[in-house]
């Protein structure tokens, strides 16, 4: 073997494992779910195999579907956007203090220590009937009876956000943290005030964290299942909770798979229309 | 010839300069992946042989934790076989799990009701239980006996192990005790507890409900739209649909809600804890045998052992009073002690003809529409 072959072989031999889990972990069982989707349902509960188009075609063009997907990408967008305005302070905050970057990071890290469920139960805690929130305003003698605060969509917008404004911070913050900060000084120097620097130096700048932030917020609140149930009311689901059902609850797996392949599809739209514009790079830093 | 010498004889061959480093390398990546390969296929070879660990799977809290106390742990002493014991939150969910498993890979199940049993008979789920292997079955109630014995009558896949309600908890702070006898199971959907309300998320208490709201017979609702029209009230009175026993414990004892239909054992649970929930079977109340269901693939003589341990006079009165529920044992035959008689759902009888049990073959039969038609009415349709 030639020195060039060996050395075009290296790269496919050291990417081999990763490849090889890609192909093993994603791609066959993604293949499975495809080919799944064209299953039927028997009248007894047995798959029966073959090339039916009815899954998709109740997934398509049933409005009961179409209305909880609309309902699931309203409640990300909404996510998303309150984790922005949330988030953007606390990155700026963190991005421009000085000495205790660090510590301020870890603090942001830590509630990935504990579990999602964990911490999405605790707001039952807070502002349940007797919960902490409750229990204060009757102490304080601002309420006579308590209100009731859980099992709606607020609330599980609020768990979602909880669950959500790390991912956003630290895209945010990486994106800002790579400013130079004598931009802002000459933007000074040349008449801006802070606030119009801010507006026409460091916010275009920080954009691409921004927006990289914005792509995991919808991408992860948008395929959510255990928040709604948690927090959620009798009415509110996500379309995550639809597979969950059609699968777990009516044992309908060729259904299911059409279904998550549709929440696959529309969400991989928009992971496309995020790389057109903005390329995966500012994605991997924010992650990394 | 073991893998040890197998891997000694490669490594003389290659000190000894007869195989390249490569190739030794290469045949040592290719035994390891050929032992990863195997392992899923030889773990359900294993399973006819030695048995060191049996899995069980059951309802979770405190449930999970009378089998571990008084059956389990003093199994694995008496034995030294280890009780893996996982938690499930409905039937429906682990029937999915098990549908996706190799067989062997979970062993016993803690089921509801004769439905449950038909629809893992009906997916080539059930086994062949020795009844020799199991003296303790003879004191079980005949009836619930024969239950299973009318979907496989010649063999059994399970033993049963209790039984109990599904009736109605209220808080009594809010909700008095005549009220409730007034107003039976149409106070689920009674304007005056608008946003109080609970249910179990599952098709079929829903619908067994709504037939009770709408005054039909749970096992022939004629008019099931007025049913559907019964469920599409309760969703909008009610707060929130629990998922699990834990859950509905938490609801009522925080005072989120004031009233829900409830599992007996876990209401009288929560009695026990001094909170004042009240419980009230209505006419027709939703009836349920539990048992103890061994999967297709799994060691039987070691399933065996353990169900009959189960069974034991002793363990089975100790788990009954552990998680509230009743016990299968035939009470004309056994003494069951002071605490079991006081368990709502108590049959002293031992013919459990005083209880309404859904139909298997009417349930399972309106599975596929209902449970679609549920998931729809949930969300508002």
């Amino acid at each position: 073997m030639s020195i060039e072959q060996r050395e075009a072989r290296q790269p496919w031999i050291l990417l081999a494992p990763a490849l090889t889990a890609i192909v093993m972990l994603l791609i066959v069982p993604l293949v499975f779910i495809v080919v799944y989707s064209f299953w039927l349902k028997s009248a007894a509960g047995a798959d029966t195999p073959g090339f039916f188009l009815d899954n998709w075609q109740e997934a398509l063009t049933d409005p009961f579907y179409r209305d909880i997907l609309l309902n699931t990408l309203k409640i990300a967008a909404i996510t998303t956007l309150v984790c922005a305005l949330l988030g953007y302070p606390a990155a700026f905050f963190i991005a421009r203090s000085q000495g205790n970057k660090v510590v301020l990071l870890v603090l942001l890290m830590l509630p990935f220590w504990i579990s999602y469920i964990i911490r999405t139960m605790s707001w039952i805690n807070i502002l349940g009937v007797s919960g902490a929130l409750n229990s204060a305003m009757i102490w304080l003698g601002i309420i006579n009876e308590p209100i009731q605060m859980l099992y709606n969509e607020t609330t599980v917008i609020l768990g979602l956000v909880h669950f959500l404004l790390p991912f956003m911070v630290l895209n945010i913050f990486v994106s800002l943290d790579g400013i130079d900060t004598n931009l802002e000084d000459a933007a000074s120097s040349l008449g801006a005030t802070r606030w119009q620097g801010f507006l026409q130096v460091t916010l275009p700048l920080s954009l691409p964290g921004l927006a990289a932030g914005g792509l995991l917020c919808f991408v992860l609140s948008a395929g959510t299942y255990i928040t709604p149930v948690i927090l959620g009311g009798p009415r509110d689901a996500m379309f995550a909770n639809l597979v969950y059902e059609a699968i777990i609850r009516q044992l309908n797996w060729p259904l299911g798979s059409a279904l998550s392949l549709l929440l696959l599809v529309v969400l991989g739209v928009l992971v496309i229309i995020y790389n057109r514009y903005l390329g995966m790079a500012q994605l991997a830093k924010g992650l990394g | 010839m073991d893998d040890t010498k197998r891997y000694e004889r490669l490594r003389e061959r290659f000190q000894n300069g007869d195989i390249s480093r490569r190739r030794f390398f290469g045949l040592l990546g290719a035994a390891g992946a050929a032992y990863g390969l195997q392992m899923p296929f030889a773990r359900q070879a294993l399973a006819a042989g030695d048995v060191s660990q049996v899995r069980f799977d059951g309802w979770g809290g405190v449930v999970s934790e009378a089998f571990r106390k008084h059956a389990f742990d003093p199994y694995t002493d008496k034995t030294g076989i280890k009780v893996i014991d996982g938690t499930f939150p409905g039937g429906d969910e682990y029937l999915a799990l098990v549908r996706a498993s190799q067989p062997g890979e979970y062993n016993i199940a803690h089921l509801s009701g004769v439905f449950d049993y038909a629809r893992y008979h009906s997916f080539d789920l059930t086994s062949e239980l020795n009844l020799a292997n199991i003296p303790n079955m003879a004191n079980v109630m005949p009836a619930l006996m024969n239950a299973f014995k009318s979907i496989t009558p010649d063999s059994l896949s399970a033993a049963p192990y209790d039984y109990g309600t599904t009736g109605l908890a209220y808080n009594r702070k809010f909700i008095s005790d005549e009220e409730m006898k007034e107003k039976g199971a149409k106070i689920l959907i009674d304007e005056k507890h608008k946003g109080k309300i609970g249910g179990w998320s599952d098709w079929r208490t829903r619908m067994w409900y709504a037939a009770l709201q709408t005054g039909q017979d749970p096992n022939n609702i004629e008019d099931v739209e007025a049913a559907w029209d019964a469920v599409r009230k309760h969703r909008d009175l009610a707060l929130k649909y629990w998922a699990s026993g834990a859950e509905l414990m938490s609801l009522l004892a925080e005072e989120e809600i004031h009233v829900t239909e409830g599992w007996s054992g876990r209401i009288f649970a929560l009695q026990e804890q001094g909170h004042d929930i009240g419980y009230y079977d209505p006419p027709n109340g939703f009836g349920w045998q539990e048992c103890l269901f061994v999967l297709k693939g799994s060691p039987m003589a070691a399933c065996e052992e353990l169900l009959n341990f189960m069974l034991d006079k002793d363990t089975s009165i100790a788990v009954a009073e552990g998680q509230s529920y009743p016990p299968a044992l035939d009470p004309t035959k056994v003494d069951l002690g002071d605490k079991i008689p006081k368990l709502p759902a108590f049959d002293a009888t031992g013919t459990l003809s005083g209880l309404t049990f859904a139909n298997p073959a009417y349930w399972n039969g309106n599975e596929a529409d209902w449970s679609k038609e549920f998931g729809r009415v949930q969300r508002g349709y």
